[in-house]
């Protein structure tokens, strides 16, 4: 029934390196960003959500014409980029950079929610008994908040897996290189015939996307047990 | 110790000031909510920036607004047991209590965990998960944790709030049995006069986040003979309990006093209130009360319908008899005079 030829394997491949890369390097910067917004009192910091939560509301299309012209040969970074003799545009790191920008407001939401929960006199308890604000980030914080940060991981898989428009626009739609997934899709339904193929590639998809969800749902239950 | 303490602090409406020094090794805070009690435990704790002023602790400056000195939470080295305890919830016990002994300065580790958790009896209840704890539990543990942690000086803010009278008793030897042993100055904040006689003996007290005078803690209770609604209680600690009969007889400095409670072992201390101990000018030839005590009037203190006498009784013990003036007169009661006290057996109540 579902039938996959190897360039429908590429895509998933892919898909599930785009994912895993932008979410395991956006995590850092997700936890910074949810702890500065939750406990820190510096000037500024409205500007910052607006700024983290701005892809949330954008067109993805919008997001995907602002990075390239961010990260485009004639861009803001071009000389900077050329001078390292990196290429953003039409490569892979394009696709984990606009799949974790699209991505990114969902998993800083999440973490700073499991954030905003603990209570803050474990904090000032944790101060009293001596530990400095990274030993409490350590020991107090981040075990806490476990459960938020799972989840938060997991949204962001998720929306980076089906990310289309910001991907097609700073990545393209290269097979074997930058087509993933939903890439994969849009193209079959573009050609004549592919109806079938761009249903096996849905129904992989679908597969995917439970599997993170009930991964997702086993780690938060075994947070839960602790 | 000297603990020297001058700050100021805006917070909206309220403002606290207070200024004072403190060289007693146990001393109360005392006040009705809302007079700054705990603001000042933050401030003092570092977890509060006062507006202006200074805290010095033994020489070493803490804060110092003109110097700009303001050492964090984790470099003042004071302990706070918090009134709902805080346990970390995603710990066990063990990792409680070892949380700031981890994190002390190895130099001035002088408590171990061993001896801490052998004078709390937590031994059993080391691996279980804090969520799993009864409220006295949790705060025996709070306690370990704020010990282990090697303070210089312990704030407990009303740790006994919130907990049921026979549990806070159940606690209160175990406080003062860890502060005596391991000699770290406290400083008691609490509403409650009980409490605050129980653990300290001298006290401040606090009225509209202004320190409304300062003064032993007995002269604060014996205030309250007049001022309070429970009137004044007698807190007499007795030893050696033995049957006698249907009752029991403890040692009372050099006398023995009869009462219907049995004893355990270790402490037993018991209140019992001045309104409970009447006085007769003669030794009355038969009553059916099971203590009567010779005396001498120290003092005779009180204002309006409600009189305090202090007594010295024979054998080395104090007791403070409420009596209305009438009594007064009709016993011809002053400085010097000789009276008996009588007790009833049963008007003894066990605090621990």
């Amino acid at each position: 029934m579902i039938a996959l030829d190897p360039q429908d394997i590429q895509a998933i491949v892919l898909s599930l390196k785009v994912a895993s890369a932008g979410t395991l390097l956006s995590l850092p910067f997700g936890i910074g960003v949810a702890y500065v917004l939750v406990f820190s009192r510096i000037p500024g910091r409205a500007l910052l959500e607006g700024l983290v939560n701005l892809p949330l509301v954008l067109p993805p299309v919008v997001i995907g014409y602002l990075l390239l012209l961010l990260f485009g040969q004639s861009g803001a970074l071009g000389p900077v980029l050329r001078f390292f003799d990196l290429r953003i545009i039409f490569t892979l790191k394009g696709a984990v950079i606009a799949s974790s920008v699209v991505g990114f407001p969902l998993l800083v939401r999440s973490i700073r929610i499991g954030m905003e929960g603990i209570d803050e006199h474990y904090l000032q308890a944790a101060r009293t008994l001596g530990a400095r604000w990274w030993d409490s980030m350590y020991s107090i914080i981040l075990p806490l908040s476990a459960r938020a940060i799972v989840a938060g991981m997991t949204l962001m898989f998720a929306r980076s897996l089906g990310e289309f428009g910001a991907t097609i626009i700073l990545a393209g739609n290269i097979p074997g290189v930058t087509q993933t997934i939903p890439l994969a899709i849009y193209e079959y339904t573009n050609t004549p015939g592919g109806d079938r193929m761009a249903l096996s590639l849905c129904l992989v998809s679908i597969a995917l996307s439970f599997v993170v969800l009930l991964i997702s749902e086993a780690s938060v239950r075994s947070f839960r047990k602790r | 110790m000297l603990f020297e303490v001058d700050v100021d602090k805006k917070i909206g409406n309220f403002s606290l000031q207070v200024d004072f020094s403190l060289a007693e090794k146990k001393c109360g805070i005392f006040g009705p909510s809302g007079s700054g009690k705990s603001t000042l435990m933050h401030i003092l704790a570092g977890l509060v920036k006062a507006d202006r002023g200074r805290i010095v602790f033994d020489g070493i400056t803490l804060f110092d607004s003109e110097k700009k000195i303001n050492l964090s939470p984790q470099q003042r080295r004071v302990g706070v047991v918090f009134q709902h305890a805080h346990l970390f919830p995603h710990m066990n016990v063990r990792r409680n209590l070892l949380y700031g002994w981890q994190r002390s300065p190895a130099q001035l580790r002088r408590i171990t965990p061993e001896a801490i958790i052998e004078a709390l009896n937590l031994e059993h209840l080391l691996e279980r998960g804090v969520n799993r704890l009864s409220g006295g539990e949790r705060q025996r543990v709070a306690l370990g944790r704020t010990v282990l942690s090697c303070p210089r000086l312990i704030l407990m803010d009303e740790p006994l709030t919130g907990l049921d009278q026979e549990l806070k008793f159940q606690i209160i030897p175990y406080l003062r049995k860890v502060l005596d042993q391991f000699e770290i100055p406290l400083l008691f904040i609490s509403h409650s006069l009980e409490e605050i006689r129980l653990m300290t003996d001298e006290v401040l007290v606090f009225e509209q986040g202004r320190l409304d005078q300062r003064l032993p803690v007995e002269d604060l209770a014996r205030r309250h003979l007049v001022s309070g609604s429970r009137g004044y209680a007698n807190l007499l600690n007795l030893t050696s309990p033995r049957p006698h009969g249907d009752l029991w007889s403890y040692r009372w400095g050099n006398t023995e006093l009869i009462l219907a409670e049995p004893g355990v072992r270790g402490d037993n201390l018991f209140e019992l209130g001045a309104k409970d101990v009447t006085l007769f000018k003669k030794h009355p030839e038969a009553t059916s009360a099971r203590n009567l005590l010779p005396c001498q009037v120290v003092d005779v203190f009180g204002d309006g319908n409600r009189i305090g006498v202090d007594l010295a009784c024979a054998g080395g013990g104090h007791l403070v008899s409420q009596i209305v003036p009438e009594s007064v007169r009709e016993l011809d009661i002053h400085k010097g005079a000789e009276v008996v006290a009588v007790v009833k057996a049963s008007a003894f109540r066990r605090l621990y």
